[in-house]
Order: C-alpha cells, then sequence, then structure tokens
C-alpha cells in the first residue's frame, strides 16, 4: 500500500529496496475487502432470513401479496378529496387522494411557516424589548411541547370550543367568512372562463418582469445606474391581467357561503381537521424557522451592514442587498431540512383524522391485510417527496452559493 | 484649557432621559416613531388578551379536590381535572397500589442517564452507574422478583414510558450512530454505501411509517411462533430512527476534525481503533454535543408519536384521562398539564447543553 520504507531495506546493503512480506492477514488492503465480503454477506443472510420468515408467515396466515388490491374498489369514502371520489373507486385511486392531501398540507404549510418564521425571527433580533421578549417566549414555548400534542390541542379546540356551525350562520368572522365546529367556509369568486386566460395574462408578465428584471441587471453593470424595477415589474402583471379581464367582460361575483337548512353551502370549506393540522404544523415549523433565520442573520458580520451603511445604502437596502444574500446562504440547508420535516411530520394527520396518505395506507392496511405493500406505498412515497425537495433546495444552494475562484 | 474644559465635561452626568428607567423605555420601546406603534399595538393586544387568560387560568379556576359538577358551574380553568387524574395522567393503567414503582423505577433511570450527561462522571463507573439505573427501573417496573408482583408491559405507561422510549432510544441508538457514521466515511465502498443507504431511507420518512412498520411487518419477519412484545417494537422502531439522525450530527463531528489528527496518531504508532478511541471520537463527540442535545430533545418529542400504535404513553394516557365523559369538557387543562411536563424536560436539557457546551470549551471557537 505504502513505499517501501528504507529502514527496512537497509538491512540488505545494495540489495534492490523489496517491499517487506506483508501477511495478508495484516495487509491493510486485504483486510478491507475481507471485512466488505462479510459485512455484505452478514446483510445478505440477515435480508434472506427476513424474506424467508416473511414468506412463510404470511402463507399461514393466508395473506395476500403482491399489488393486485391497488385495482380493487376500496369501499371506504375518503372524508375530503381534491379529486372526484367515492367508496366504489379503487384503492390505487385512494393512495393518489392521499398524496394530494398531503401535498395539500404540505405546500400550504411551507408557505405559511416560511412567513411566520421569518417575522418571529426578526422580530427576536428586534431592539423592541418587548417585541423581541414575546418572539423568545413563542419560539421556547412551542419547540419544547410534542408537535401532536399541539395537533389534538389545537382540532379540539377547534371541534370543542367553537359554537356550532348553526348559530354562526348570522355571525361571519369576516364578510363572507364563518369559522364554526366545522371548519371555516370562505366565499370564493364565481368560476367564470375567462379566469384561466386571466392567470395566463398575469404569468407571461411575469415572464416580462423577470426579462426587465435582467436587463436592469444588465443596464446597472454598463452605467451603474440601476433603472426602476418594482413598479414596472408590476406593472408588467397587474395591467395585462386586468386587461384581460376588462376584455372578458369583468365578470364579477362571488360564491359566498349560504346556509341552507342543516350547514352551509356554496364557497369553499376548509374542514376542522385540514385547519387543525395547517396551523399546528405552521405554528411548530415557524418557531424553528424562526432560529434558523435568527442564526443566519447573526451569522453575517457586523462589518457587512456598517460597511453598507458607510457606502450610502439605505437601512433597507442594506438589509435587502447585503445581509439578507449572505444570511441565506447560511439559513438554506437547515431551512430545507426544515421543509423536510413538515412534510414528514405531516404523516401525524392520521391521529385527527385528516385523510392523508397515512391515514389512506392505514384504512386499506387495516382491510386487505397486506402491511408490506401499505407501508412500501408509503416509505416511497416520502422518500420521493423528501429526495425532490431536497434536490430542489440542493439546485437552489449551489444557485445562492458564494462563487469562490 | 480647552482639555482640562474637554475632561470636565467628560465627568457631567449623562443627559436626563439616556439613564434609568426612563432611558431604558426609551431606547428599547420608543426608538423610533415605528418602534413606538410597534410597541403600542403589542401593549394593546396583550392588554386585550392577558387579563381574560389570568382570569380563566387563576383567579376563576376551580382548584383542589372537587366534582366535575363543580367546575361545570365555573367560569375558569378545571385545575380539579388534574387533582382528579394525575395518577392516571402519570403512570397510565399500571396497577394503582402499586404506582411507586414506575415512580421509583423513572426517577432510578433518570438518575443513570442523568450521570452520563455529568463530565466529571465519564470515567471507568459511568458504565456501572447507568447499568444499576436500568436493573432497578426494569426490576421495579416488571416484579416478579424480590416479592413485586409480576407487571405485564401492557400494562406500563404515562411518564415512565415515555421515558424508557426516550433514554433506552438515546442510549442505544449512539453506539450504532458512532458506528453508522464511521461507515459512512469509511473507504470501503460497500460498507459506505450500505450505511449511507440506511441513513439516507430512515431519514427520507417519517417516524410514523417505522412505527407502522413496526407494529405491522417486524412479527411477519420473525421465525413463526415467535412473538414480540409491542412496547419492544415501538421501542426497536424509536432507536432504529434516532440512530439514523444522530448518525449525521456524528458524521459532521468527524468531518471537523482535521486529517492531521488521525496522521499524526498512527505516525506515532496507534491503530486504527486506538486512533479513533483516544484522538479522533473524543474530540469529534465533543464538538458536536449541542446538535446531539437537539436530537435528543427531537426524539424525547417524538416519543409521543407512540400514541398511533396505541403505546399509553404520556400523551395517551392524558387522552384516556380526558375520555372520562364527567371530565370531558376540560380537555384543554390535561393538555397544558402535559405540556409544561414534556416542556420541563426539553428545556432543562437545552439548558444543561448549553451549560456543557461553555463547560467543555477547549478555547479553540473564534
Amino acid at each position: 500500500m505504502t513505499a517501501p520504507s528504507p529502514v527496512h531495506g537497509s538491512g540488505a546493503a545494495g540489495a534492490t529496496l523489496a517491499a517487506p512480506k506483508v501477511p495478508p492477514w495484516r495487509n491493510p488492503r486485504v483486510r478491507a475487502i475481507a471485512y466488505q465480503i462479510v459485512a455484505l454477506f452478514v446483510v445478505l443472510l440477515v435480508a434472506g432470513l427476513l424474506v424467508r420468515n416473511t414468506l412463510q408467515n404470511l402463507e399461514e396466515r393466508r395473506i395476500r401479496t403482491g399489488f393486485a388490491f391497488v385495482g380493487q374498489e376500496a369501499g371506504f369514502e375518503v372524508a375530503e378529496s381534491l379529486i372526484e371520489f367515492s367508496a366504489a373507486d379503487s384503492y390505487g385511486r385512494a393512495f393518489v387522494v392521499g398524496i394530494l392531501n398531503t401535498l395539500k398540507v404540505a405546500v400550504v404549510g411551507i408557505v405559511l411557516a416560511t412567513i411566520v418564521g421569518f417575522l418571529v425571527g426578526i422580530g427576536r433580533l428586534s431592539r423592541n424589548w418587548i417585541v423581541s421578549r414575546l418572539s423568545t417566549i413563542y419560539v421556547e414555548a412551542i419547540r419544547n411541547v410534542p408537535l401532536l400534542l399541539q395537533l389534538f390541542l389545537w382540532y379540539s379546540i377547534l371541534t370543542g370550543i367553537l359554537p356550532d356551525t348553526q348559530s354562526v350562520k348570522d355571525s361571519p368572522l369576516l364578510p363572507g367568512v364563518y369559522l364554526s365546529k366545522s371548519g371555516l367556509q370562505m366565499a370564493i369568486p364565481i368560476a367564470h372562463p375567462i379566469q384561466p386566460w386571466v392567470m395566463l395574462a398575469a404569468a407571461l408578465g411575469a415572464v416580462a418582469a423577470w426579462f426587465w428584471g435582467r436587463r436592469a441587471d444588465r443596464v446597472q453593470a454598463a452605467t451603474g445606474n440601476r433603472p426602476p424595477v418594482l413598479l414596472p415589474a408590476l406593472g408588467f402583471v397587474v395591467l395585462p391581467a386586468v386587461a384581460v379581464w376588462l376584455i372578458g367582460g369583468a365578470p364579477y361575483g362571488w360564491d359566498v357561503p349560504r346556509w341552507r337548512i342543516f350547514n352551509f353551502g356554496g364557497g369553499v370549506q376548509l374542514s376542522p381537521e385540514y385547519l387543525a393540522l395547517l396551523v399546528g404544523l405552521t405554528v411548530y415549523t415557524a418557531s424553528f424557522i424562526a432560529e434558523i433565520v435568527r442564526a443566519g442573520i447573526l451569522a453575517v458580520a457586523k462589518g457587512q451592514s456598517e460597511a453598507a451603511g458607510a457606502l450610502g445604502l439605505t437601512r433597507g437596502q442594506a438589509l435587502r442587498l447585503v445581509i439578507v444574500p449572505q444570511s441565506l446562504r447560511v439559513a438554506i440547508p437547515p431551512l430545507s431540512s426544515q421543509y423536510l420535516n413538515l412534510t414528514k411530520n405531516s404523516s401525524l394527520a392520521v391521529a385527527i383524522g385528516y385523510p392523508d396518505l397515512v391515514s389512506v395506507a392505514n384504512t386499506t392496511l387495516n382491510q386487505t391485510g397486506q402491511a408490506i405493500e401499505c407501508v412500501a406505498i408509503m416509505m416511497a412515497v416520502y422518500l420521493t417527496i423528501s429526495l425532490s425537495i431536497a434536490a430542489f433546495m440542493n439546485w437552489y444552494n449551489t444557485r445562492m452559493m458564494l462563487k469562490e475562484r | 484649557m480647552a482639555t482640562a474644559e474637554a475632561i470636565r465635561g467628560a465627568d457631567e452626568a449623562p443627559p436626563r432621559g439616556e439613564t434609568g428607567i426612563l432611558g431604558w423605555v426609551r431606547k428599547n420601546l420608543f426608538a423610533d416613531w415605528r418602534d413606538a406603534i410597534l410597541t403600542l399595538a403589542v401593549v394593546a393586544a396583550l392588554v386585550y388578551l392577558v387579563p381574560p387568560l389570568v382570569k380563566w387560568a387563576l383567579l376563576d379556576a376551580v382548584w383542589g379536590k372537587q366534582p366535575s359538577t363543580v367546575c361545570r358551574g365555573a367560569h375558569g380553568a378545571c385545575w380539579s381535572f388534574i387533582w382528579e387524574k394525575w395518577r392516571l395522567i402519570l403512570f397510565g393503567r399500571f396497577p394503582y397500589e402499586e404506582q411507586w414503582r414506575p415512580f421509583v423505577a423513572m426517577l432510578a433511570l433518570m438518575a443513570g442517564a442523568g450521570c452520563a450527561a455529568v463530565p466529571q462522571l465519564w470515567n471507568k463507573r459511568l458504565p456501572w452507574l447507568v447499568g444499576s439505573g436500568i436493573v432497578v427501573f426494569f426490576v421495579l417496573m416488571r416484579g416478579g422478583v424480590l416479592g413485586l408482583t409480576t407487571v405485564d408491559t401492557g400494562l406500563w405507561g404515562g411518564l415512565p414510558l415515555t421515558v424508557m422510549l426516550a433514554v433506552f432510544g438515546i442510549g442505544i441508538a449512539y453506539p450504532l450512530s458512532v458506528l453508522l457514521a464511521l461507515g459512512r466515511r469509511s473507504h470501503m465502498p460497500i460498507i459506505a454505501a450500505l450505511c449511507s443507504v440506511y441513513i439516507e431511507l430512515i431519514r427520507g420518512v417519517p417516524l410514523i411509517s417505522l412505527l407502522f412498520m413496526a407494529s405491522f411487518m417486524l412479527p411477519l419477519f420473525l421465525p413463526t411462533g415467535f412473538s414480540i412484545d409491542a412496547v419492544l417494537r415501538a421501542q426497536v422502531a424509536i432507536i432504529l430512527f434516532t440512530a439514523a439522525y444522530l448518525a449525521e450530527v456524528v458524521r459532521g463531528g468527524l468531518q471537523a476534525i482535521p486529517r492531521g489528527q488521525g496522521e499524526a496518531a498512527s505516525a506515532l504508532g496507534l491503530s486504527t481503533g486506538q486512533s479513533l478511541r483516544f484522538i479522533v471520537l473524543p474530540q469529534a463527540l465533543r464538538l458536536v454535543i449541542p446538535p446531539m442535545v437537539n436530537t435528543f430533545i427531537g426524539l424525547f418529542k417524538d416519543t409521543s408519536l407512540v400514541v398511533i400504535v396505541s403505546l399509553s404513553d404520556l400523551l395517551l394516557s392524558t387522552r384516556q384521562a380526558i375520555a372520562d365523559p364527567a371530565w370531558r369538557a376540560f380537555f384543554i387543562e390535561g393538555y397544558i398539564f402535559v405540556a409544561i411536563i414534556y416542556f420541563g424536560f426539553c428545556y432543562a436539557m437545552s439548558r444543561w447543553s448549553q451549560k456543557l457546551e461553555r463547560d467543555l470549551d477547549t478555547g479553540h471557537k473564534r
């Protein structure tokens, strides 16, 4: 492995420096190969034993194997779904419903937790004593209590303390918004064929705004003066959208929740299960994000903001152009692991009856008895989601990383 | 003369409004108009929220041993619920007359585990201290010897179960995680790959799916006629889960140790094992105490997930207490009570880690 040592060779003067004879059990390379063969053998042996036991057990308990059940009729209802679903649909479709529900809570939760987390994190660093104190209390109190306990508490409050649906029918929280035992009822704009086109116009406007920003960068690099960006960009997004809306006859109207004999109809409804899970995940994860944001900002050397001030940047400019880009660099890796945690923690939905992936898998497992397949599907989906978020955050991280030599 | 003037100037008292309470308020609450608005808004919100809360939790609350009917008539919190149910919440369904046993057992286990957190005790006696705590714990919990009646693990519950899951989760996952971290950094490709796959697989899925796997699939993995206890199953899942997370923490520590340390060790003639034991690991593990304690805190909170596979830990025993129809309305009190217990444990751990970090700081930090 290493070059023969001259000390050993010096015994035979004039002789070629032959490697000292190393017995094979002392040769690191031989040993490494032996270790690996043994490790691989042990792992395969254990895996083989497990498979053998499992097959034997399955046969004994007359449990079917394979994924054929995915195509069979599920026979259970799912309380809420983004796509059409009834008990007559297949298990496979039930799994899709579960995955969509998981994504629905995870995506909204990530956005909300980031906003709350940033506010609290900045709040902890505020020179305003009362704000920083309150932020600290929030972080310490929330971080040290299990999420599941918080979810139970939120869910109990939503279903146990809020008034009956019937008693709030004349007392909306905000115009068109009702909060009661059966969740949150909200008015939404009435669907109209022009809406997708308005969205498209706004999206095209956003692309134009992005090009405008790039142009501003070039102009600034060439002349030193940065043309205005924020207002034109806003104009690019809003004006075409409004124009399309006007051309479409400016349809206006709200689908307002209305009381019908027993319950609300119209508008959208967010179930108490979804709300409890969303609020719980947001509040919990925000406390961790707050700490990450704080650490990120503290990691930027004080000289940076002083230098920014010396260059004549205002406090806002310094924050936006100097401090935040640098603190993002520190904050992105832990931030991405918090996003992953939030997604994985959304699996606690099963405890309060929100029909997420785990809850659907659990029902399927109990009905079919095919534990291995159900757990495997569950794990595969979470792994896919985790790896996708990780890949995206890695890509973003590389983009934001310090460009070194 | 100008200098004398300047010196006298320095002697003068600072301007009023810069010192004392007034100065403090001005600087910390009303530094500029934006701060002033913020302060006023927050104070207004507190004035709106805090008095009703205090009224509910303290002034209007029902204290002491009272029947639930008294609580129904009151406007405040019903702490009588805790008076009535604290034994169920803390010890679960463990036989009522024998509940001193889980209490003492838990203290013994916590004392044993606590010894491992005191640097002065990091010597040859430590395994004996921890080991005796564990032995006392199992003797008292399980019984069957010394004239104690046998108590089935199905009846174990409440705080002792939570502490047990956490302590063994940490204790067994810790050595495993060191092996996994060393394996992942190994130069042997097969071993590195095996460890990486394990770590990433476990970290990519939620703990619930592992608990499901342990409770539904583990019985299938075992040879026929061989059954495994439900508590042990959950414990295994928690250990496997924690080991993967801890392994990444340990790997961070290993990466922070310069190569020169290991090379110097082998230049001195230390074997790989000796170099790890005496040179690399002591430095690496010391370096990662804060993130490691964070993992421990996370684990302590995550033990509550065994609720989902129906193990009556602290959280599920609380839910069992709340399920009593007479007291069902007072769930908030119950949840607050256990939240304070969880908070106490987690906060104590994080404070202790901060103290350890200061005590063990070898002055290498900038």
